[in-house]
């Protein structure tokens, strides 16, 4: 095992709408979960390794808004931190890490334009670029990527746009699995492995965790190289460090 | 006064911000005179080590090149900034790096996913004022593509595919591959130690 100690990575997200995290539109009861700086340094505290802030409205009129919550997070946050949300531009992402971000996500304008990947390579370097693949299941081995927001199908396979966006110059990929996103019924460890033993770069997978033992499974049959969650994270449901535990556990590298 | 001295290779507010945050005062300049007069130096960036090519250039080149032979000025480079600080990197092997340290960097190969991105833990192996305080074992966090083999004066390693520089340390000159602006509390005292030299 020549990378035995690199850690797998837990991150926690942050959807936010209007400047305030909320909670995952799959909840019964949606529920404002607070200020984004401070759940951000909260998460940090408890463990996380790493800090996604997703704007959910995205829309050109929330990117102002958009904007401040990323300066005030990153002003008090110490560990990687990527923003992402409705990016349409160089000028969006450019925008986006000088508030403060190390990494910019793109979806939906990465698939219209590709080359928007490369711009932002070019300008801030492929570890700064995150490539958000949203992937529904078409086959039993064969995924469908969709855009905005996951409710547009597009005929891409997401492999192949996973290589692309790699070639591209993407330094990472968060795939997120449409079937399993809110689900709870754990990660799509077939989606993950598809595409994570296609590319050199990481892969993050997203999309039904609900249980630590579900973060084994996508490390140990999914071949990810980090877990997102968000809901879970949340009012304290299960805590990093609860599911780190768990994952040393199993064997698998964790910072704990 | 730290510098951070903007070479054009990324984002160097999160450094800037951090050492902010412990305190210090710092400025990130690509002025000579600045750079000259500052009591430390910062070296970030991130991206090709064609990007290093103003460092060794002009009156910028000439003012780092004095600091380092003076001794006087501590030095602390960070990922690509250590990369430079060796003799040069097959990424751009037309260029010459500061050659303090010995070696020259390479990338990973097809063995291993690439770049290597995440928390990793290093291994201390010699004294260091640098990491002060910082247990052997600690987890970093790393984002590159290329890195620097051990020498004589490499204080802690990490293994990734093989053995590499996580940190070296002669002197006032100090390098560190991964990102301690970016590695939580350890990050965060590793750099403290840096403003308190």
């Amino acid at each position: 095992m020549p990378c035995e100690t690199l850690a797998k990575r837990i991150i926690a997200c942050l959807d936010v709408h209007g400047g305030r995290v909320v909670k995952g539109i799959q909840f019964e009861q949606i529920r404002d979960a607070g200020n984004p700086a401070e759940l951000a340094v909260a998460h940090s505290v408890a463990g996380a390794d790493e800090i996604v802030l997703l704007d959910i409205t995205a829309t050109a009129e929330s990117r102002n808004t958009l904007l401040d919550t990323v300066r005030r997070t990153a002003r008090q946050l110490f560990i990687p931190f990527t923003a992402g949300g409705g990016i349409r531009s160089l000028y969006d992402a450019a925008a986006v890490l000088d508030c403060g971000a190390d990494k910019v996500a793109m979806n939906s304008a990465a698939v219209a334009d590709p080359t928007l990947i490369t711009q932002v390579a070019e300008r801030y370097g492929s570890q700064a670029v995150v490539v958000a693949i949203d992937a529904r299941q078409r086959t039993p081995t064969a995924w469908e990527v969709n855009v905005g927001g996951g409710r547009k199908p597009t005929g891409r396979d997401a492999r192949e746009w996973a290589i692309q966006a790699e070639r591209r110059g993407a330094g990472e990929i968060l795939l997120t699995s449409m079937d399993r996103d809110g689900t709870k019924a754990g990660f799509d460890c077939g989606l993950t492995r598809a595409i994570a033993t296609s590319v050199r770069i990481p892969v993050i997978a997203s999309g039904g965790a609900g249980e630590p033992h579900h973060f084994v499974e996508v490390f140990h049959y999914g071949a990810a190289d980090a877990a997102l969650a968000a809901s879970v994270f949340h009012f304290g449901l299960k805590s990093v460090k609860a599911i780190k535990q768990e994952l040393r556990a199993a064997g698998i590298p964790v910072r704990l | 006064m730290i510098a951070i001295v903007d070479y054009g290779a990324g984002n160097l507010a999160s450094v800037a911000k951090a050492i902010q945050h412990l305190g210090a005062e710092c400025v990130v300049s690509n002025d000579p005179d600045v750079v000259g007069h500052a009591e430390k130096w910062v070296i970030p960036g991130v991206g090709n080590f064609k990007a290093t090519a103003p460092l060794g250039k002009g009156k910028l080149g000439t003012a780092l090149r004095d600091g380092v032979s003076s001794g006087q000025t501590p030095l602390l480079g960070i990922c690509l900034g250590l990369q430079w600080m060796f003799e040069g990197s097959s990424e751009a092997p037309e260029l010459s790096g500061l050659s303090v340290f010995r070696g020259r960097c390479t990338g990973f190969s097809d063995a291993v996913k690439s770049p290597h991105v995440g928390w990793d833990s290093v291994a201390m192996i010699g004294e260091s004022r640098l990491l002060t305080g910082i247990p052997s074992g600690a987890y970093v966090y790393f984002t590159h593509s290329y890195r620097a083999p051990l020498c004589i004066d490499t204080v802690a390693t990490c293994t990734y595919e093989e053995p590499f520089t996580a940190v070296v340390e002669r002197g006032n000159l100090f390098g560190v591959q991964f990102h301690p602006e970016k590695s939580g509390d350890l990050g965060m005292h590793i750099l403290e130690n840096f403003c308190a030299l």
